[in-house]
């Protein structure tokens, strides 16, 4: 035996599978555990309900009187089924989608710590890093699944119960029917990137604690609050740094020719809150003591 | 043959060879772990696991044994000291090593809405430099090996203790290791599961791997082990192969007698010390005396002996000695 194959030897037991460069089947195996979890299924059910039951009440009743009151959009659904979906996105999104995220953020790092699986993903070994990577990965798919899905069934009960056509956008413009949609898509793509925010602030805390409760009811607190801060006028000079301040600024994508400008800074501040919380999330994971 | 960098993935997987044979698969220099309260679990111990050797690590609960194997394996990182793996500096070259240390570690955790196979599975898929496409063939391996094949697609939450336990140590065993780290690797199952345990320590120790098994468990460590290290309050009061731990602590002669009172003075005039009497049976230490020394002191003094018995000093002796303490303790 020569000296080369003695010292190959000494490394062996390294399978002789060579190892793929990036391996994906980490990310799979964590999409299946989001998109298989029960709670999470139901998650998406009830959010999947809101739609239905908004087209449901609206068709019964056209709702009538003051156009102020009530979710966006809501007065034009008797004319434009379109406008369910946009209606139940806005009505998700300042409860109901934060929990959903913080849900499976909670999940994410705690979760584990809980169970103890933790341990025995970083004895694999899973480096730190890439775990985190793969966390925020799985409850970036799980919130964009979570908002394209409010957004097609908002349109198929809009077509199932109303008249559709051509959409009327907010600068009174009107656009095709597949123009209207185009649009109803790019908002929930933005409504996806607003959650965005809220999910690394959430895989954050959910690396400080080994209570998934804790970690998920943390974060929903921290996207209500910065809602009500918002609310609060005195507080004027805030708003601009708050992360749920342009939730529902998505009217810039309803108007012809777009607003690109506004979106670029709304887009830019929440990826602000991404990579201050990733960071946060990755120095707090990378240091600290596995002890559950 | 010609040898080339290239016949490296050609080759069939080796068995464990030692990197540096003079070396040891597991050493650390004052490795040593204060909690951010103060406690301080680990205070400072130089382990030394030699290549193919199974060394069992006895404490009693609450020892710093966990934290110990936490910090070896990277979980939780020292306040003070180092240590290798394979040879290789911690947590440094933790990515290269630790894939060929298989490792079970306070209990097994596992996703209890998943079947032992999948989160089998999951453990294989999270394995960056496992190959995909043995997965399966290696699992059911894994779990045949424990003797869960029949179980495999049950819930985790189904199972029993000695169920989990079972799955946690089939997960360590999903590729082929040079370096097993197995913490109470018994906790939990019954007589049978023990023995099987013990089995699969012997076969996989015999295959030249190195087994570090933790445990409070003396006879477990007594039955399996080549080498011992006793943990005591944070420290490691003792190192060494079983038959030197062992030999730190004499052996012990006892006589089965009609007539105890003539045993005990007898005993006693030899000079051995702590003679203890109970009913028909007198036993003492047997100190530098040869035993047959002592039996034929004991006829010539007229004492009436049944039955001579040498009892080796077991490790629970020794642990004591050492700790001066119980077993049972939870510090």
């Amino acid at each position: 035996m020569s000296a080369v194959e003695v010292a190959v030897a000494g490394v062996a037991a390294v399978p002789a599978h060579r190892p793929p460069l990036v391996s994906t089947r980490l990310l799979r195996s964590e999409l299946g555990m989001v998109f298989r979890r029960r709670r999470n299924q139901v998650i998406l059910l009830v959010l999947a309900a809101i739609p239905v039951v908004i087209g449901i009440a609206v068709n019964a009743s056209a709702p009538d009187g003051d156009s102020s009151e009530g979710p966006p959009f809501l007065y034009s659904i008797a004319t434009n089924g379109v406008f369910v979906a946009l209606t139940s996105l806005s009505v998700v999104l300042p409860l109901f989608f934060p929990l959903a995220v913080s849900v499976v953020t909670g999940d994410a790092v705690a979760g584990e710590a809980s169970l103890g699986t933790l341990r025995y993903l970083l004895v694999v070994p899973v480096s730190r890093t890439r775990l985190l990577a793969v966390k925020y990965a799985g409850a970036l798919a799980y919130l964009l699944a979570a908002a394209l899905l409010v957004g097609a069934v908002g349109v198929g009960i809009g077509v199932l119960l109303f008249p559709v056509g051509p959409v009327t956008l907010l600068s009174g413009t009107q656009v095709s029917l597949g123009g209207g949609l185009v649009r109803v898509l790019l908002v929930a793509l933005y409504v996806a990137a607003m959650m965005a925010a809220v999910a690394a602030i959430g895989l954050f805390v959910s690396t400080l604690t080994e209570s998934p409760i804790a970690a998920t009811a943390s974060t929903v607190v921290l996207a209500i609050t910065s809602q009500v801060l918002d609310t609060v006028p005195q507080l004027d000079w805030l708003h601009p740094w708050l992360f749920s301040h342009y939730w529902l600024d998505y009217g810039d994508l309803l108007r012809d020719p777009m607003n690109t400008a506004g979106l670029t800074d709304n887009l830019l501040v929440t990826a602000a809150y991404v990579l201050v919380f990733g960071s946060l999330a990755w120095a707090r994971m990378t240091t600290k003591d596995v002890s559950s | 043959m010609v040898s080339t960098a290239g016949t490296q993935t050609l080759s069939p997987p080796v068995p464990a060879v030692p990197a540096d044979p003079a070396g040891a698969a597991v050493t650390t220099a004052g490795l040593a772990k204060r909690f951010r309260g103060g406690q301080l679990a680990v205070a400072g111990i130089d382990l030394h696991v030699p290549y193919g050797s199974v060394y069992g690590f006895l404490g009693p609960n609450g020892s710093g044994k966990t934290t110990t194997i936490r910090m070896l394996l990277g979980l939780v990182s020292p306040t003070a000291g180092s240590h290798t793996l394979l040879g290789r500096p911690m947590p440094s070259a933790a990515a290269e090593v630790l894939p060929r240390v298989g490792a079970l570690v306070e209990g097994p955790a596992f996703h209890p809405h998943l079947s032992g196979r999948a989160n089998l599975a999951r453990m294989d898929a999270a394995d960056r430099i496992a190959d995909p496409a043995t997965a399966s063939r290696r699992i059911d391996a894994a779990l045949d090996r424990v003797g869960l094949t029949a179980a495999a697609r049950k819930r985790y939450r189904a199972y029993s203790l000695g169920m989990r336990q079972r799955l946690g140590i089939a997960a360590a065993l999903l590729q082929p290791r040079e370096l097993l780290v197995l913490d109470e690797p018994t906790n939990g199952l019954d007589p049978q599961g023990t023995r099987e345990v013990r089995t699969l320590v012997q076969g996989l120790a015999a295959d030249g791997v190195t087994v570090l098994l933790s445990s409070h468990l003396l006879s477990e460590v007594d039955q399996v082990c080549t080498h011992v290290g006793v943990m005591h309050v944070g420290r490691l009061v003792a190192q060494g192969t079983l038959d030197e731990l062992r030999g730190t602590q004499q052996a012990r002669v006892s006589v089965e007698t009609a007539d105890p009172a003539a045993a005990v003075r007898c005993l006693t005039a030899l000079g051995l010390a702590t003679v203890h009497a109970e009913g028909r049976h007198v036993s003492a230490g047997a100190g530098n005396r040869e035993p047959e020394a002592v039996l034929a002191a004991l006829v010539r003094a007229g004492v009436p002996v049944r039955q001579f018995t040498v009892d080796a000093p077991g490790l629970e002796d020794v642990f004591v000695a050492l700790t001066g303490e119980g077993f049972d303790v939870s510090g």
